[in-house]
């Protein structure tokens, strides 16, 4: 009995939670004759159609290219880059370790929403304003990453390190073959996150992208709601383009994305 | 000697130029601007505090911050204690709690903008919800069109995408509340409502406080929500708007005011730093209690 209420709130819940998604997908293979504001999540003549009907009003499948690319490249400079650092601030000793860190720590207390316009200049000085790698460069090494991974590496022991000390390894030969294999754990969390906060992102590329072709998903989306309010079957259909990679990756690698809220749990 | 002396900083180099080229610099060039009357096409000259006397009898200025403080406040209740009982629901290992946690987790990972937009169809004037309160028997409600009703959706779906985070912060917290105090309250006869609010929640205070902390940072920095739901306008008349919109929609483009836009983005920046000195503060007291 009591299990069974256990139950009947877990799935109430569960209903909340992905309830929106299944309809969401429905509306997304209706066919064009159906009514699209019925609340029935079976479709009576289900279609693929709209998933090609969206690429010919906006170039959706360039969008995912771009937000692929964006945020492949957000994956590898943070695991590679803020390893580097945090390696360094936890394992050499050397004068300045205190004011790099400082600048890290400085740096995870700005919030972006504050920095938006002046950031803005910036890349307008660099004459980045409209390209891919403007939508890259501030996430690239994020001050965070650098500090999970600073802390993963000060978890090792010295004794590892201090035996490749005595053979003469050097400082780059101990870190990519001793340390940085120790701490996969926490940078499976980082790439993940990376990834993440990179393909969700939408405040930032609607501020420095203007032209349709560079366009992420997330602007793409929201483009395409503003045109074409009107089918809602192709917005459905857009959306779940943009999730389904995201549910696919967190469906296999879930152990991970639950850890990593916990170490990250600053990261907005 | 186990390095030469400039290996650290080549090691640092990447990082390092990341943040303070884009983190850094732009903080303290934000700071500066907002002291200038600077446009989007440069110059400005040095004005004093004239960006913050302007702020002071803007109307919409106020509106964005009276807005952006009532969505913290909104969304901070039901985020600490909504995803408090979800954690507590999801928490027994009963078969299949792993799907069930999945599930709840998975509109963390949806973005800002799917969430957005799949709500935006729900709460349409001819969408699922208003099909629902009609079939009830009530009249359709202005859910994206009246402003107040507007931010109210907005807070909804923040709070619907933060219940399966939150959920993970607490049941990571609830994994360590000793079970012993739990066993202990049982033997004297406390219920579990009892044992709720005199056991777990003494327990859990730090978790909360952190909670609530973060979320009354992104509640008062929302945007996505609202621009979505509001089809990018800040609802109507931009009486929806909030600080993040405002700062946006006056600095951008060619006739953007930086200067002023500037001088908002630093009155946000006190407005979170506030807060984090706050939320510091109490938890320096749980500690010392």
């Amino acid at each position: 009995m009591k299990l069974a209420l256990r139950y009947s709130a877990l799935l109430a819940v569960l209903a909340i939670s992905i309830g929106p998604f299944l309809w969401q997908f429905a509306t997304s293979i209706k066919g064009p004759n159906e009514d699209v504001f019925l609340p029935d999540l079976i479709p009576d003549d289900p279609t693929s159609g709209n998933y090609a009907a969206v690429a010919d009003v906006v170039p959706v499948w360039t969008f995912a290219l771009n937000s692929l690319g964006v945020a492949s490249v957000n994956v590898t400079t943070n695991c590679l880059g803020a390893a580097m650092a945090g390696y360094a601030l936890a394992r050499l000793k050397f004068q300045g370790r205190r004011l790099a860190a400082v600048i890290f720590a400085g740096s995870i207390l700005v919030p972006f929403e504050a920095i938006l316009i002046s950031l803005f200049l910036v890349m307008r000085g660099l004459g980045l304003t409209d390209t891919l790698s403007a939508v890259v460069l501030p996430g690239a090494i994020a001050a965070l990453n650098v500090l999970l991974l600073r802390n993963a590496f000060l978890a090792l022991p010295a004794e590892v390190e201090e035996a490749a000390i005595i053979d003469g390894a050097n400082a780059w030969q101990r870190f990519t073959r001793l340390a940085l294999p120790s701490v996969k754990g926490t940078l499976v969390v980082v790439a993940l996150f990376s990834f993440m906060f990179s393909w969700d992102d939408f405040l930032w590329p609607l501020v420095v992208l203007s032209d349709q072709e560079k366009y992420t998903l997330t602007i793409g989306l929201a483009y395409l709601q503003g045109t074409f309010v009107q089918n809602q079957r192709l917005v459905a259909a857009g959306t779940i383009i943009a999730v389904l990679p995201l549910i696919l990756l967190f469906l296999l690698l879930q152990k991970h994305f639950f850890r990593g809220v916990g170490e990250g749990a600053i990261k907005g | 000697m186990t390095h030469r002396p400039y290996t650290p900083w080549l090691f640092l180099a990447p990082g390092l130029a990341i943040c303070l080229m884009f983190t850094i610099f732009p903080f303290v060039n934000m700071v500066v601007l907002a002291f200038t009357d600077a446009s989007a096409l440069g110059g400005g000259r040095f004005t004093g505090v004239d960006n913050f006397v302007r702020m002071a009898e803007d109307p919409k200025f106020w509106v964005a911050a009276r807005n952006s403080a009532l969505y913290m406040a909104g969304v901070v209740p039901p985020l600490v204690l909504l995803p408090l009982l979800v954690a507590l629901l999801a928490q027994k290992a009963v078969p299949g709690i792993g799907v069930f946690r999945t599930a709840f987790f998975t509109p963390v990972i949806a973005s800002a903008v799917v969430v957005g937009l799949i709500w935006t169809w729900l709460l349409d004037s001819r969408g699922l919800v208003n099909n629902v309160v009609e079939a009830l028997g009530g009249t359709r409600i202005g859910f994206l069109t009246d402003s107040t009703l507007l931010l109210v959706s907005s807070m909804v779906v923040t709070v619907w995408r933060g219940l399966g985070y939150y959920m993970v912060i607490y049941l990571a917290a609830l994994a360590n509340v000793p079970k012993d105090l739990h066993e202990a309250a049982m033997v004297d006869g406390a219920g579990p409502v009892r044992r709720f609010w005199s056991v777990t929640v003494p327990a859990l205070r730090p978790t909360m406080v952190l909670v609530a902390a973060l979320s009354a940072v992104n509640g008062f920095r929302v945007f996505s929500e609202i621009y979505l739901l509001s089809g990018g306008t800040g609802g109507p008349g931009g009486a929806s708007t909030t600080m993040v919109l405002l700062i946006q929609s006056v600095g951008r483009g060619l006739t953007g005011e930086v200067g002023y836009a500037s001088a908002l983005s630093l009155v946000l920046f006190v407005v979170l730093l506030g807060l984090l000195l706050v939320t510091l503060k109490l938890n320096r007291r749980e500690e010392q209690l």
